[in-house]
């Protein structure tokens, strides 16, 4: 696990693509779900909420990992929430900055990163026993696959539900948009598509090693 | 004669889910035919087009391999007929295609196919048509409109994902803007307009927005009822529950609640209680609780209609009633002859049933198989459940 | 401080636990501080920006804001200028035109719409005594349905709006209310969308009930109110 802190550069992309792939939070492990539904509404919000959490688990991770050393096991559950806690105040306030269309649109779940599962999962199970590199690393990644994943819904549904994408229409003026798309229902539902999606590419390549297997 | 039909040991004539279902399409074609003549090609294409996407969902599907089940077993079918029958008339052509792949996709297939479906599958492309385009699917026409065999409601041929044209401005072309657009429930619930009977009953005096002829639909399924390829308790449950409902509600404030009648032949409620609550897979097996699923949904659609922002619940207490069914089953399972009271007394403290009775067995540990309606295609379960036995 | 690898065994004394949570907790202050401190000017900035944009759209003419405060009694107080106003008093903007007229006053109501409150910003106008216009300051009304209320041509045509007050100076005259679609008589009244009568009458609630507490207030002190200070 912890072995060295000169990674070789293909131990470094494995840390990486381990969150955006084979552990991708949002498709593989379906941890999230609160801001993923809730927030996906268009590609831009998913995009933003993808960007505050990678901020908040990027910077949360580095300094459990810098101060792992110094964490009595006792109280590092509540150390660990007062970090997190913290880069969440920072995100809002820096939200609140850049736009407040996008604070309004995001609401409640700017606050709500600091429950979300994935960020205390990675410190407790990741950061807390790696060096500060390996840890930002695949902190970045998981966000990395989780701002995908949340990019994957916001433009499904930004796309059926309002017939735009980042805002550019893509049907012309005369669109019908599928108002359920916007509706917390249309989050369920494309989820559970993109869901299917990914089983079945998980099936076929479990039946491609299984033939080759049978053949040698 | 007291001989009752029951779904799963006492099969006394060979009749098969394909019969079943063949005898249910055919009974469906004279109120289709009837839809037809009251709105024209329209609905001619509108039921053509739903038709044939939950046909071809279905095929593709069964394709793949992951599920039993053939498009000539009718289920499909009727899925499509009756959600195009629970549609307007004029509704676009695309949503209906959309409307059918849903349905057989989302309500059925995820689900393993037929026969394991909780849900009506012709609701749940309903519901999703009516969460996703709200407006689309509250615009009636009237109905018997002069020229409906020449030329299509112009909603109908909407280019896919494109906003159909204004009904209204074309209603008002024709100089038929009174009459315009909403059902005879929306009328009520919205503007206070209620609809006379031989209006509601037929459809053949005016220019009302209402759907398939409910009368119609009474006549076809007591031929379905009669011939025993439908239970004939849901039905009259639906109806008895929800006439009895509108009819105390009616008597205690006549101003505010509309008369019972209006209830009973307004909307998809005929339909529904005919056709789509008596749907095998998804009601009850047990007579006790048919009688408790429709008075849920006749209940259900009532309070709907009267109490939420919606004209229509008949589609809602339907789903509503279909996810409580497993549940009523279990509580109205008939007991076991000789075993009355104490059958009774080891149910009501399921769970508990040992502390109570030391030699009480369950029909689990006594290696009976329970025959339950199955969500899952759980049949390689079954095999391993009874190896240990043999 | 003890190992990583055997903390599993030896347990912290507490001064160090919690001289370690002092510490986090000081460091996280700190960046919690300088962020705050960081964003305020731009954030105040944005706030202000949001506000007159919502109010220049429903007092179309106006060029400039002033923030008051309505007291229960006694004439209103700008907002920023030093002095706390009572509690229970009903924030205001007043928008001047180019040459420093009143144009319209601008308040926020609220009430509860089909999905949740509906909160929306009116203009009233002195002069005439009517609602002109509203815009929604937040709303989760289902799209296609109960947010058509700022789009829909015959729910806007209900603006201008009678709501002179009674002769007590009190209340208004006639409480500001939501009819069925197709039934105003009055011009106090508002015609319902049809289909999305929750949503209308969630509008006219929240209209009534802040200009019903608004209004009285201000109409003794309009003189004060009349030019820019």
């Amino acid at each position: 696990m912890s072995t060295a802190t000169n990674l070789s550069s293909t131990d470094r992309w494995d840390e990486f693509m381990e969150g955006v792939w084979r552990q991708n939070p949002l498709f593989v492990m379906v941890l999230g779900l609160c801001p993923a539904l809730a927030v996906t509404v268009s590609a831009v919000n998913a995009l933003s909420m993808g960007l505050a959490t990678t901020f908040v688990l990027t910077c949360s991770c580095l300094l459990v990992s810098l101060l792992r050393k110094m964490i009595p096991k006792e109280v590092r559950i509540a150390t660990y929430i007062v970090i997190i806690a913290t880069f969440v105040t920072v995100v809002d306030y820096v939200i609140q900055a850049v736009s407040l269309a996008l604070y309004d649109a995001l609401g409640a779940f700017i606050q709500l990163i600091v429950v979300n599962c994935i960020i205390l999962g990675r410190a407790e199970a990741h950061a807390s026993k790696n060096p500060p590199l390996p840890a930002m690393l695949n902190a970045l990644g998981m966000s990395a696959g989780f701002t995908l994943g949340l990019f994957a819904l916001g433009a499904v549904r930004e796309i059926l539900g309002a017939g735009t994408l980042f805002g550019i229409s893509l049907f012309g003026p005369h669109f019908q948009p599928w108002v359920v798309m916007v509706l917390p229902p249309g989050g369920f539902f494309v989820l559970g598509l993109w869901l299917l999606v990914f089983a079945a590419i998980a099936r076929r390549k479990q039946d491609k090693l299984a033939e080759a297997a049978g053949h040698a | 004669m007291s001989i009752e039909i029951r779904s799963a040991p006492h099969i006394k004539a060979p009749k098969s889910v394909e019969t079943i279902m063949r005898h249910v399409v055919w009974s469906l074609m004279p109120v289709c035919a009837f839809f037809v003549f009251q709105y024209g090609l329209s609905a001619l294409a509108s039921l053509m087009v739903v038709t044939v996407s939950c046909l071809a969902t279905e095929r593709l599907i069964v394709r793949t391999g992951t599920q039993s089940g053939d498009i000539s077993d009718y289920s499909a079918a009727i899925t499509g007929l009756l959600l195009a029958l629970s549609l307007p008339p004029g509704f676009p052509l695309w949503m209906g295609a959309v409307a059918g792949i849903v349905a057989i996709a989302l309500g059925k297939a995820l689900f393993g196919g037929i026969g394991f479906n909780v849900f009506n599958p012709a609701l749940v492309g309903r519901a999703f048509v009516q969460a996703a385009f709200p407006q689309a699917i509250a615009t009636y026409t009237p109905s018997f409109l002069p020229g409906r065999f020449h030329e299509m409601v112009p909603s109908s041929m909407t280019l896919p994902l494109m906003q159909p044209a204004a009904v209204a401005d074309w209603l008002k072309a024709k100089h038929l803007d009174a009459l315009a657009g909403a059902t005879p429930l929306a009328k009520w619930k919205f503007e206070g307009i209620l609809a006379n009977a031989d209006e509601l009953l037929t459809s053949l005096s005016g220019h009302m927005a209402v759907g398939p002829s409910p009368a119609l639909i009474l006549v076809c399924g007591i031929y379905l009822a009669a011939r025993r390829f439908m239970d004939w308790r849901i039905p009259a449950a639906i109806l008895g529950s929800a006439g009895l409902t509108a009819w105390l509600l009616f008597a205690l404030n006549d101003v505010r609640y509309p008369n019972p009648f209006f209830m009973l032949f307004s909307g998809g409620l005929i339909l529904g209680a005919v056709y789509m609550a008596t749907d095998m897979a998804t009601s009850p097996v047990t007579p006790k609780g048919m009688w408790v699923y429709g008075a849920l949904i006749g209940l259900l659609t009532v309070v709907i209609r009267y109490y939420s922002g919606l004209p229509e619940g008949v589609m809602y207490a339907i789903l509503l009633g279909n996810a409580a069914t497993p549940l009523i089953e279990k509580i109205t399972q008939p007991t076991p002859f000789g075993k009355t009271a104490f059958a009774l007394l080891g149910r009501q403290k399921k769970g508990a049933s040992y502390s109570l009775h030391p030699g009480y067995i369950s029909r689990e540990d006594a290696g009976a198989v329970t025959p339950r309606k199955r969500f899952l295609s759980n049949k390689p379960k079954r095999d391993e459940r009874k190896k240990p036995n043999e | 401080m003890s190992q990583a690898t055997d903390a599993l065994t030896v347990s912290t004394p507490t001064v160090g636990m919690i001289r370690t949570l002092g510490l986090v907790a000081a460091l996280c202050g700190l960046i919690i501080v300088s962020a705050y401190q960081g964003t305020y000017d731009a954030v105040q900035e944005n706030k202000r920006i949001a506000v007159e944009r919502a109010v220049f759209k429903v007092i179309p003419v106006a060029t400039s804001i002033v923030e008051y405060l309505a007291p229960g009694s006694g004439a209103p107080q700008k907002v920023g200028t030093g002095g706390t106003a009572p509690a229970g008093s009903i924030k205001f903007y007043a928008g001047y035109d180019k040459d420093g007229h009143l144009a319209g006053i601008a308040a926020e109501g609220a009430a509860k719409g089909y999905a949740d409150t509906v909160r929306i910003l009116f203009a009233w106008d002195p002069a005439q005594a009517t609602i002109t216009g509203f815009g929604v300051v937040s709303s989760r009304e289902t799209p296609g349905i109960g947010d058509k209320i700022v789009v829909d041509k015959d729910f806007l045509a209900n603006f201008p709006l009678a709501a002179p007050l009674s002769d007590d100076r009190m209340v208004l005259a006639h409480e500001i209310r939501t009819v069925k679609h197709g039934t105003k008589t009055q011009p106090w009244e508002i015609d319902a969308i049809a289909g999305a009568t929750i949503t209308s009458r969630a509008v006219g609630k929240a209209i009534n009930e802040a200009a019903q507490a608004l209004v009285p207030r201000l109409v003794p002190h309009l003189d004060a109110l009349k030019e820019k200070s």
